[in-house]
C-alpha cells in the first residue's frame, strides 16, 4: 500500500517535471517573486534614506511655526496646536530680510557670472591648446582642488590686509590699502580663477570641452571666425550642460559660504548665511528672551527664510542640473 | 626690419595656437602664482617663525626654527588628540561613504517611478551645506530621534539610554564572539548614518554618471554568455567604474578634511589666540598628512584599476 503511494507520487512528480507548461509557469512565478522582493527592498531603503534627509528639514519647518505654548507642551509633535507667524516676522526684522537677501543674491550672482566666464576660459585653454608645461600647469589645477583653502588662509588674510600690486597701489594711493571687510578680495580672487572651488569648475569645464568634437572649431576657423569669437559664440553655447552645472554649484556654494566671508570679514549685510549665525544672540540681547529653546525657534524660522531662494532655484533647474552633472565632465 | 617680419611670419600655426592657449589660461595662472603658490610658501615660512602683527598693518617675522612644531606636538593641550580623531574619522568615513554611494548609485540607476524626485532629494544635502543650516539640521535630527518637542528632547535622550539601544545590540553581538574592532566599526557606522548620507550626494551623482557611461553591449554579452547578476557586477560593472572610485575617494578625503576639527582649531588659534605661526603648523601638518593619505590610497587603488580606453 505504502509502496504504491510512493510510486504514484514519484510518477506524479516526474509528470509535473516533464510538463513544460508547468516549468515555464514556475520560472515566471519565481522571477516575479524575485522582482517583487527586490523592488520592496529598494523601496524600503530609498524611503528610509529620504526620511533621514528630509526629516530634519520638516522638523525645522514645523518648529518654526511653534508658539511658546507648543514648545513647552510635550504632547505636541511636528504639528503645532497654536501655529504662529511671530517667529517669521521677528526673524525677518532681525535679518533685515529683503535688503540682506537682495545684497546676498547680487553678491553670489555676480561672483557666479565671473566664475563661469573665467573658469570656462581656463578649462577651454587647457582642453584645446597645446603649449609647453601644459601637464605641469594642469597638475597645479589638481593641487588647487586637493589643497584645502585652510592651509593658505593666513597668507591670504595678510595679502588683503595690506593689498598692493608690485607697489603700484602705494604709488597711487600713498600706502597699501586694506581690503578686508569689503567683498573686493572675493571678487579679485574669483577674477583670477582662484575663487571658491574654482579648481573644481576648471576641471569640469576642461573635461567637457575635451569631449566635444574638434570639427566644430575647425569649421568655424575655416569660415574665418577668430579664436575668441569661436570660443564665445560657439563653444560656450555647446557647453551649456556644464555651464548650468557650474553656475548652480557656484551660485549655491557662494551663497552658503561662510569660510571666506569670515576670513575676509565681509559684512553681514552682504552675506546672509553669516548673518544667520548671530541672529540668536541679537534676539536674545534685544528682546530679552533667555530660553535657548525659544531662541532656537527663531533660528529655525530664519533658516527657512534663507533656504527659500536656494530651494526655488534648485526646484526650477533641478532636471537640467542633475542631467548636467551627469553629462558634463565630472566623469572624465 | 624685413628680417624681423620674416621671423614673425615663420612662427608656425601651432606655436601661435600655443600662445593663444597661454592667453586663455592667463587669469588663472596669475591667480595661482599670486594667491596659491605664494601663500603656500608663505605658510611654510610662517610655520618656522614667530609672527607679530604691527599696529600700522604688516607683520614682522622672527625665525624660531622648529619651535612651533615642537610646541604643537609636545606641549599643546589638544592638538595631537584632535589630529588623531580627525584622521581616524576620515579613515572610517571614506570607505563607508564610497561603498554607500556606490550602492545607492546602483539602486538609483534602475528604472522606477519617481526616480527624478528621489535623485533630487538625494542631492539636497549638497545644496543645503551652509554652516548654520547644517547645525540646525543636526539639532532637528536629534529632536526627531527623541521623537518629542524641543523642551523634552533631553528627557527622551536620557530615556533612550535605558531601553533597547545601540549599546544593547553591541553587547548582544559581542557575546556572540564577533571581534570588538568589527563591532565598534559597525556601530560607529550605524551611529553616523545620517552624516554619511549627507556627505555622499556628489559621490552618488558621479557614480550614476559612471554607470550610465558603461556601454550596454557589455551587459548584453554578459547575459548571452550566461553570467549571473552577481558575476556581471564583479566582472563588468565594477571594473568599469573603478577609475571613478579614485575620483570619489579624493573628493571624499578633501571634503572630510575641510570639515574636520583640525581646521577649526587652526582657525581659532590664528584669529582668537593670534598665534599665527602655530596655526600655520597645524594647517601644514594636516595638509601634508592628507596628501600622504591621498597618495597612498590612490596608489593602492590604481594598481587594481582597469582602464577601458
Amino acid at each position: 500500500m505504502d509502496q504504491v503511494k510512493k510510486a504514484d507520487f514519484k510518477t506524479g512528480l516526474e509528470r509535473l517535471k516533464a510538463d513544460k507548461q508547468f516549468a515555464n509557469d514556475r520560472i515566471r512565478w519565481i522571477n516575479n517573486a524575485k522582482g517583487f522582493l527586490l523592488g520592496l527592498f529598494q523601496l524600503i531603503i530609498i524611503v528610509g534614506i529620504c526620511y533621514v534627509i528630509l526629516g530634519p528639514i520638516f522638523g525645522i519647518i514645523s518648529s518654526s511655526f511653534f508658539s511658546d505654548a507648543d514648545n513647552y507642551n510635550p504632547m505636541v509633535y511636528l504639528i503645532p496646536q497654536e501655529p504662529t507667524l511671530e517667529r517669521y516676522s521677528m526673524a525677518m526684522e532681525y535679518l533685515d530680510y529683503w535688503k540682506t537677501m537682495g545684497a546676498s543674491l547680487l553678491y553670489s550672482l555676480s561672483l557666479m557670472v565671473i566664475q563661469v566666464i573665467v573658469c570656462s576660459m581656463v578649462g577651454y585653454g587647457f582642453a584645446r591648446f597645446d603649449f609647453p608645461f601644459k601637464k605641469i600647469l594642469f597638475a597645479c589645477v589638481v593641487v588647487m582642488i586637493v589643497v584645502p583653502t585652510n592651509t593658505i588662509m593666513l597668507p591670504l588674510y595678510m595679502t588683503f590686509a595690506k593689498f598692493d600690486v608690485f607697489g603700484i597701489v602705494r604709488l597711487v594711493n600713498g600706502s597699501a590699502v586694506n581690503l578686508l571687510s569689503t567683498p573686493v578680495p572675493m571678487y579679485i580672487m574669483t577674477l583670477f580663477g582662484c575663487g571658491l572651488r574654482s579648481g573644481l569648475y576648471i576641471y569640469i569645464f576642461n573635461q567637457f570641452f575635451r569631449g566635444l568634437p574638434k570639427e566644430i572649431e575647425e569649421a568655424a576657423f575655416m569660415d574665418g571666425a577668430g579664436t575668441w569669437y569661436t570660443y564665445f559664440r560657439i563653444m560656450l553655447i555647446n557647453a551649456l550642460p556644464s555651464v548650468v552645472t557650474v553656475a548652480i554649484f557656484s551660485m549655491v556654494w557662494q551663497y552658503n559660504d561662510t569660510f571666506y566671508a569670515k576670513l575676509f570679514l565681509i559684512s553681514d549685510n552682504i552675506v546672509i548665511s553669516k548673518k544667520i549665525s548671530t541672529i540668536e544672540a541679537s534676539i536674545s540681547n534685544v528682546e530679552k528672551i533667555l530660553d535657548p529653546n525659544i531662541l532656537e525657534l527663531y533660528l529655525d524660522a530664519g533658516i527657512v527664510l534663507i533656504m527659500i531662494p536656494i530651494v526655488i532655484i534648485y526646484v526650477l533647474l533641478q532636471k537640467q542640473f542633475i542631467e548636467g552633472v551627469e553629462r558634463s565632465g565630472i566623469v572624465g | 626690419m624685413s628680417q624681423v617680419k620674416a621671423k614673425k611670419k615663420k612662427m608656425s600655426l601651432s606655436r601661435k595656437h600655443g600662445l593663444m592657449g597661454y592667453l586663455f589660461i592667463m587669469p588663472w595662472l596669475i591667480g595661482f602664482l599670486w594667491f596659491y603658490l605664494r601663500s603656500i610658501l608663505l605658510s611654510v615660512e610662517f610655520s618656522f617663525s614667530n609672527l607679530t602683527v604691527n599696529p600700522g598693518g604688516g607683520y614682522t617675522l622672527d625665525f624660531v626654527g622648529l619651535d612651533n612644531f615642537l610646541y604643537a606636538f609636545r606641549a599643546h593641550a589638544t592638538y595631537k588628540q584632535v589630529l588623531t580623531t580627525s584622521i581616524g574619522n576620515m579613515l572610517i568615513d571614506v570607505p563607508l561613504i564610497t561603498f554607500f554611494s556606490l550602492f545607492m548609485a546602483i539602486l538609483l540607476n534602475r528604472k522606477f517611478k519617481g526616480r527624478t524626485l528621489v535623485r533630487a532629494i538625494f542631492f539636497l544635502p549638497v545644496i543645503l551645506n551652509s554652516g548654520a543650516i547644517v547645525d540646525a539640521m543636526a539639532l532637528a535630527r536629534s529632536m526627531m530621534s527623541g521623537g518629542l518637542s524641543n523642551a523634552s528632547a533631553e528627557i527622551a535622550e536620557a530615556a533612550a539610554g535605558s531601553g533597547v539601544g545601540l549599546a544593547y545590540y553591541v553587547e548582544m553581538f559581542g557575546s556572540l564572539g564577533i571581534p570588538d574592532v568589527v563591532l565598534e566599526y559597525l556601530s560607529g557606522a550605524v551611529g553616523r548614518i545620517s552624516d554619511i548620507i549627507n556627505a555622499s550626494g556628489v559621490q552618488i551623482i558621479i557614480f550614476i554618471a559612471a554607470l550610465q557611461s558603461i556601454p550596454g553591449s557589455m551587459y548584453e554579452v554578459a547575459r548571452i554568455e550566461g553570467a549571473t547578476a552577481y558575476e556581471t557586477f564583479w566582472k563588468v560593472t565594477f571594473p568599469m567604474i573603478m577609475p571613478h572610485i579614485i575620483t570619489n575617494v579624493v573628493y571624499t578625503v578633501v571634503d572630510s578634511f575641510t570639515q574636520s576639527e583640525v581646521v577649526e582649531l587652526a582657525y581659532d588659534t590664528a584669529f582668537t589666540e593670534m598665534n599665527y605661526g602655530l596655526s600655520s603648523v597645524f594647517s601644514l601638518v594636516s595638509t601634508v598628512i592628507t596628501c600622504l593619505i591621498l597618495v597612498i590610497v590612490c596608489r593602492l587603488i590604481q594598481k587594481r584599476t582597469f582602464y577601458y580606453n
